[in-house]
């Protein structure tokens, strides 16, 4: 791996130095990276196979076209630590170049739009709560991969990622962050409260969301869907009572419920030493089994959230999983987030441990996208990010008509009161 | 023709021929829940000792042996867990009736039932509606003590979102419970036990499996011309008490059963206020924030204070936690005689 990043990392330094990988150094690079990939794949009928070579030409990479990229390519991915269980996931992730750009383009829109949040927020235009989830798309991007649509998931306030991965546009979620019409709850719900088929949001009560997740696994069980629900809190939430109770009622049942810890460290201003007497989240479910998962490698993500949902669907149960990641902000847009840590740390994580930056790598190192490609993917997210701002801040807020609505469903009109006895004010379902 | 209605249970018996039927407040909750079990699959029972006990109060007896572990739910002793855990299965499609084995223990899942359940349609805006009742023993017991004796009407009551139903009667606990069911939207549900084991009337059209009472809308039990007295759950037979002794006097009560708490019928209170001009509410909880107090506030805000001959009064709970002693719970709570003695101020007699 250092071997592969010392050859990745000099192509680069001089491609900073001449601004423009040759397609020699790339080809080098490629030939270098032979040694420790395995770049051959398995027939692959959508591509068209290249005549093979005579022995010793050289590899001249001129005009590359999308039939020159491989189509897929394995990985080695960090063993999970597990609790209460004989074997994990896979330590080898295979990963299609359509699965690659998929997931780039997904986290990657996940962090330039909490940055475009970031910045709406500074200028006052986002109010009141604002958790963003930069640092941890791996998380969102990961179970996403391993789930199907069909699944159900509920998290906690840091949602943003989650809201975008189950299928809300960026528009929609940046317009409710600005609380306007065109907003996913129409502007009435906020950064904590999105919805979405199948995603019960966004909560914002801490650890509230975890008997809530199991109840959604109790349906799935008692409609015999073969459904999972992947329920996620964060390690400050990790010591509730409630969080206990749903671990023993959903052990008792054997409710599909993947428990999922997200663990970025800190729970607002607390550090995991400081706030848990046992930081060993993945063990925190005693009698359910656990893994402990890198939660800034997508694929590993992916893998091990696979392997917990065919668990969950062969009937063993729940199951408790552990996701170390980090997150770039502080809890809040009003926590600066320097005060409980160094940038030093945080600057560490971005160069060595970003997700985005793992995945982008392992593309190109191993010829499934170019840098061109990626950057033509990062310009179209970009534009993506841009109109969905400029409707988020030029979407009218609601109507005042729709203050008293949405009380009540399937249900006639009626009135509520206003601040005063003399207004009287309609509330339809 | 003599027959015995709805499924054949010991419990009650057969009166006269004419089709009414004696079946006392357990007996109706039970047979709702029954018949509502059976109309949908989606509903499932949950909480402490419902199933294999046949429920703390035997509210749920024979239902277990009816339907099974997979719709009547014995739940560990973690309100704040099984409630949150019902909530969910009624974001993804079930309806589960959550009881709490008293609503003094709701306190620990109150979050759930606010937070979780009351918002959550409104916070979406329309989009996850949230089918769920939570039922159980609300009020002053016998002997229970402080902890064991709380009434919420008034703390649920405070909350948009919710809706919530305190039936007095047989007619009102079968009619209220079935429509608590079928409703989309979370209903908390306050029974009472003192009034479990009383038996009550109910015609042979009570007796049909969609007789359903809408909720919202209060029910004037009694007709009268000098007075109003409006009340909900087990104080409702004490103001038909003191009516009646009242009636010998020549004092006309018109009682008022709230049946919901909320939404408030305002407009059933306000109409008798209107006709009688004089108003006392009646509860068992405490005074301070309670809903007289809101009974009391609506009637100054509405039309009906201009008909108001005397100001509008209240008789609750005394503002104390429940005591134990037989002497002291008895003089806690509203007795008859405090609802005659209120009347007779009122009406400066």
């Amino acid at each position: 791996m250092q071997n592969m990043l010392t050859l990745i990392s000099n192509v680069f330094r001089l491609g900073n130095a001449s601004k423009n990988v040759g397609a020699q150094a790339v080809s080098e690079l490629l030939i270098g990276l032979s040694k420790y990939v395995d770049l051959t794949a398995p027939p692959a009928p959508a591509t068209p196979r290249q005549p093979p070579l005579p022995p010793g030409t050289r590899m001249v990479v001129s005009a590359r076209s999308f039939a020159d990229f491989t189509p897929q390519a394995s990985f080695p991915i960090k063993k999970c630590d597990l609790h209460r269980l004989e074997e994990g996931p896979s330590d080898e992730a295979l990963l299609t170049r359509e699965q690659g750009l998929q997931y780039y383009r997904t986290m990657q829109t996940v962090r330039r739009m909490e940055l475009k949040a970031d910045q709406l927020y500074k200028q006052k235009i986002i109010r009141g709560f604002c958790h963003l989830y930069d640092g941890q798309e791996a998380c969102a991007m990961g179970i996403e991969a391993g789930i199907n649509p069909t699944d159900h998931l509920i998290t906690a306030y840091r949602a943003h990622g989650y809201t975008f991965t189950r299928g809300v546009a960026v528009r929609e979620i940046l317009a409710e962050l600005t609380g306007r019409r065109g907003g996913v709850a129409k502007g009435k719900g906020g950064s904590m409260h999105m919805y979405a088929k199948n995603f019960y949001g966004g909560n914002g009560i801490v650890g509230a969301q975890v008997p809530l997740g199991a109840g959604v696994a109790l349906a799935c069980q008692y409609q015999g869907n073969n459904q999972v629900c992947v329920t996620l809190y964060g390690d400050g939430a990790a010591n509730q009572g409630q969080i206990f109770e749903s671990f023993n009622m959903a052990a008792l049942w054997k409710l599909p419920c993947i428990f999922i810890c997200e663990n970025n460290k800190f729970g607002m201003g607390t550090s995991v030493e400081r706030s848990s007497a046992s930081t060993d989240y993945y063990k925190r479910g005693d009698y359910i089994p656990g893994l402990k998962v890198d939660g800034m490698d997508v694929l590993c993500v992916r893998e091990a959230i696979r392997f917990a949902a065919d668990y969950c669907r062969a009937g063993k149960g729940p199951i408790v999983m552990e996701l170390e990641t980090y997150r770039y902000h502080g809890h809040s847009m009003s926590d600066p987030g320097v005060s409980y840590r160094t940038r030093e740390e945080i600057q560490e994580v971005r160069t060595k441990n970003d997700p985005i930056s793992m995945l982008k790598e392992r593309m190109l190192s191993n010829n499934m996208s170019s840098v061109e490609e990626l950057k033509e993917i990062d310009l179209e997210i970009r534009k993506v990010i841009e109109d969905a701002a400029q409707y988020a801040i030029s979407d009218p807020e609601p109507s005042l008509d729709e203050l008293c609505n949405h009380i009540y469903a399937r249900d006639p009109p009626m009135e509520v009161r206003g601040t005063n006895p003399w207004v009287k004010l309609k509330s339809v379902s | 023709e003599c027959r015995l209605g709805g499924s054949a249970k010991r419990s009650y018996s057969i009166t006269s021929c004419a089709s009414v039927f004696q079946v006392n407040v357990r007996d109706a909750l039970n047979q709702a829940m029954d018949e509502e079990l059976e109309r949908d699959e989606r509903v499932f029972l949950l909480g402490e000792e419902v199933a294999q006990y046949d429920g703390a109060y035997k509210v749920s007896r024979g239902l277990w042996k009816k339907y099974g572990d997979k719709r009547i739910i014995d739940t560990p002793i973690t309100e704040m867990g099984f409630a949150g855990i019902a909530v969910g299965a009624a974001f993804a499609g079930l309806r589960p009736i959550c009881e709490f084995m008293t609503w003094n223990f709701s306190m620990q899942a109150i979050d759930q039932v606010i937070n979780s359940a009351a918002k959550t349609y409104y916070m979406s805006a329309g989009f996850q509606t949230v089918p769920i009742v939570f039922r159980g023993p609300n009020g002053s017991s016998a002997g229970v003590a402080a902890q064991h004796s709380q009434c919420f009407a008034a703390w649920y009551g405070h909350c948009p979102g919710l809706k919530v139903v305190s039936p007095w009667n047989s007619e009102d606990a079968r009619g209220l419970l079935k429509a608590a069911i079928r409703d989309d939207n979370p209903v908390v549900f306050l029974e009472n036990e003192m009034m479990y084991g009383v038996p009550f009337e109910l015609s042979e059209e009570m007796m049909h499996k969609d007789f359903v009472i809408p909720i919202g809308k209060a029910k004037v039990e009694r007709q009268g011309t000098h007075i109003t007295l409006v009340s909900h759950s087990r104080c409702v037979g004490f103001c038909l008490d003191a009516a009646a002794v009242l009636a010998k006097e020549g004092v006309e009560c018109e009682v008022v059963n709230l049946r919901t708490i909320r939404p408030l019928d305002v407009d059933t209170i306000e109409a008798s206020v209107m006709k009688t001009g004089n108003l006392v509410t009646v509860e068992g909880g405490w005074p301070q924030y309670g809903v007289g107090a809101e009974i009391c506030a609506r009637i100054m805000e509405g039309p009906a204070f201009n008909y108001l001959d005397a100001p509008a009064v209240r008789v609750t709970g005394v503002d104390i936690p429940m005591p134990y002693a037989k002497i002291l719970e008895d003089h806690s709570v509203p007795q008859i005689k405090d609802i005659i003695f209120s009347v007779k101020k009122v009406l400066n007699m």
